[in-house]
């Protein structure tokens, strides 16, 4: 980072600046950070992650000094931070459907990467650690959802930590150890506060290197063409910094939507009745975010092959730059690569629907059928297509497509995405 | 390492300082790993925790066909009195066909008492009693389904519900851990 870029007259500033060259930081990386100038609405939603990951710390910090993690007070004082702390019911719900939200962000932020081939080289790295954080999210999120000890917080947690007992031999130590007992109890609700309020630090740590690798690489953009020059960008502010707040009045419009007049619509009523290590509710599911997930794990009859599906399904993800080999990112260029881009995240969300259903008859049969599509997508579907698709020709530059330029292939940059 | 002593690094004969660097090394190693030690055993079962590792239970009151859940470390143990009907089925089992095999007479001491523990071998969920095709127990999380002696027939649950170590301290008491 040189700082030639940046000019002042201001004494004060100069003397820090000789000292740590902070501003200068931050002007390269939120003033002038050369933007491919074609992003479309779907490059919002890194940024809005990054919003919804402050949001959860803001909220989560204020909740944690009116909880109390223990397993018979733990209940009752989340109800006192609903009933009796000042403005707490709004803390929780905007911390509760703030989960959800952060998740749906990062959701479509996963699927823009997967259409627009954000995972290619020179990115590779960028989009392990954009992974490293969502694996990161999910312990957070599930460790989360345990803290208010409801009937779904104890049955979620003692399904999800049995799923290590499917490790032969050492599974039942490897257990024991995480609940610090025979069953989930005081020591495990304990520990799993610790790590929910140290987690989310670590998530912000990733995402510093995260943006550190976005910002040496560059942005990709719809056309997954390379920058060739100042012609093809636009300085990040005004330009990004003002359509990135657009983005963000909407979704804020979304999430208080949620928090005013649906805050329970994401949850499950069965969280409202105190844990009972007795009794196992009729059906216990996951949140919404971890049921394509769930399904997966209940699809294979098998209880150790079922937990490494369900593990392999986001740990092959990590292999995708090198499972899509084709030369061209953007799914734009790639007809046949495109409809298999969308018959998998509509498989993805059956296989979410079929999460949320009792393990019974067609339910079954479906969650089968989706979970092997899901494998058999990335590991055969994708490298095929990447062998033998013959991908449109790609526009000279970002700019000659941004301004209709006489190279582009008609209908390639012209048309709009219409999803 | 090599530039104080050159013949080292060719694998000539080993000097002293070598011999330091691999000593130091290795305590250094040592070192951590038993800094690192408490930091992870300290998640593992706490004394108290621990102690609370038997319980005394009176069935004198549990008829025949009924059956009682009891906690033991933190668990629910099922002690179900047995028909002679569940008896029955329990024995007429062609042990083949278990995915689990084990004879009734070896999940029970007294074969009109059946103590297993109450938690699924799929993730841990509480089966419930006298449901599921073999009458026995069936877990409505994943479809685990056990017969009359707790042991898996169908569903993704790999072994039979675990039998705890009990004995009876009487007729109507026992002492399960």
């Amino acid at each position: 980072m040189s700082a030639s870029t940046f000019q002042t007259n201001s004494k004060a500033i100069k003397w820090i600046e000789s000292r740590l060259p902070v501003i200068s930081f931050v002007h390269e990386s939120l003033v002038v950070y050369p933007t491919p100038k074609n992003l479309n609405y779907w490059w919002n939603f890194g940024s809005l992650a990054g919003i919804a990951l402050v949001i959860q710390i803001v909220t989560g910090i204020v909740l944690s000094m009116h909880y109390t993690p223990h397993v018979s007070l733990a209940f009752n004082s989340v109800e006192h931070i609903m009933r009796d702390v000042n403005y707490g019911w709004l803390l929780r719900y905007i911390h509760a459907n703030g989960a959800s939200m952060f998740f749906i962000v990062v959701y479509v932020h996963i699927c823009r990467g997967l259409y627009f081939g954000s995972y290619k080289a020179p990115r590779e790295i960028l989009w392990w650690l954009g992974l490293v954080i969502f694996l990161l999210m999910m312990a957070t999120a599930f460790m989360g959802y345990v803290l208010p000890w409801g009937q779904m917080s104890f049955w979620g947690a003692t399904v999800i930590t049995n799923l290590f007992s499917a490790f032969p031999v050492v599974g039942k130590s490897i257990v024991t150890w995480l609940w610090g007992g025979f069953s989930v109890d005081n020591a495990t609700l304990n520990r799993f506060y610790s790590l929910h309020f140290l987690l989310p630090f670590a998530i912000v740590g990733v995402v510093v290197v995260h943006i550190w690798a976005l910002h040496t690489t560059k942005s990709n953009n719809p056309l997954g063409i390379d920058i060739k020059g100042p012609q093809d960008t636009l300085p990040f502010h005004p330009y990004y910094t003002v359509k990135d707040m657009f983005g963000l009045g909407v979704f804020m419009t979304v999430f208080a939507l949620f928090v005013f007049f649906a805050p329970n619509y994401m949850g499950h009523p069965d969280n409202y009745i105190p844990a009972n290590p007795l009794v196992t509710p009729a059906h216990i599911v996951p949140e919404w975010y971890f049921l394509p997930y769930y399904a997966i794990l209940r699809s294979v009859p098998d209880k150790l092959g079922g937990v490494v599906l369900m593990f392999g399904s986001i740990l092959l993800m990590f292999a995708m730059p090198w499972l899509d080999f084709s030369r061209v990112r953007s799914a734009r260029f790639r007809p046949i690569f495109k409809q298999a881009y969308w018959l998998f995240v509509i498989n993805a969300v059956v296989l979410g629907y079929i999460g949320g259903q009792p393990p019974e008859g067609m339910y079954i049969i479906i969650g089968r059928i989706a979970t092997t599509y899901y494998f058999v997508h990335l590991l055969v579907l994708v490298p095929l297509i990447s062998l033998f698709e013959r991908p449109l020709p790609l526009p000279e530059s970002i700019s000659n497509a941004v301004l209709g330029g006489s190279a582009v292939p008609k209908g390639a940059a012209a048309a709009p995405e219409k999803h | 390492m090599a530039e104080t002593n050159a013949s080292g690094a060719h694998g000539a004969e080993p000097t002293r300082r070598d011999f330091l660097y691999v000593a130091a090394a290795g305590m250094g190693a040592v070192a951590v790993g038993s800094a690192v030690w408490p930091l992870i055993n300290q998640m593992n079962p706490s004394a108290d925790v621990l102690a609370l590792s038997s319980t005394e239970v009176n069935i004198g009151n549990v008829a025949v066909g009924a059956s009682i859940t009891v906690v033991w470390r933190g668990k629910p143990v099922f002690v179900r009195h047995r028909s002679d009907a569940e008896i029955k089925a329990a024995n007429d089992v062609n042990l083949a066909d278990l995915k689990d095999p084990q004879p009734d007479a070896k999940r029970v001491t007294k074969p009109e008492w059946l103590i297993v523990l109450g938690v699924c071998t799929h993730l841990g969920c509480v089966p419930l009693g006298y449901q599921g095709e073999y009458g026995g127990y069936f877990c409505p999380c994943h479809g685990s389904t056990y017969d009359t002696s707790g042991r898996i027939r169908k569903g993704p649950a790999p072994l039979n519900l675990e039998v705890p170590q009990y004995s009876f301290l009487t007729d109507t008491t026992v002492r399960i851990g």
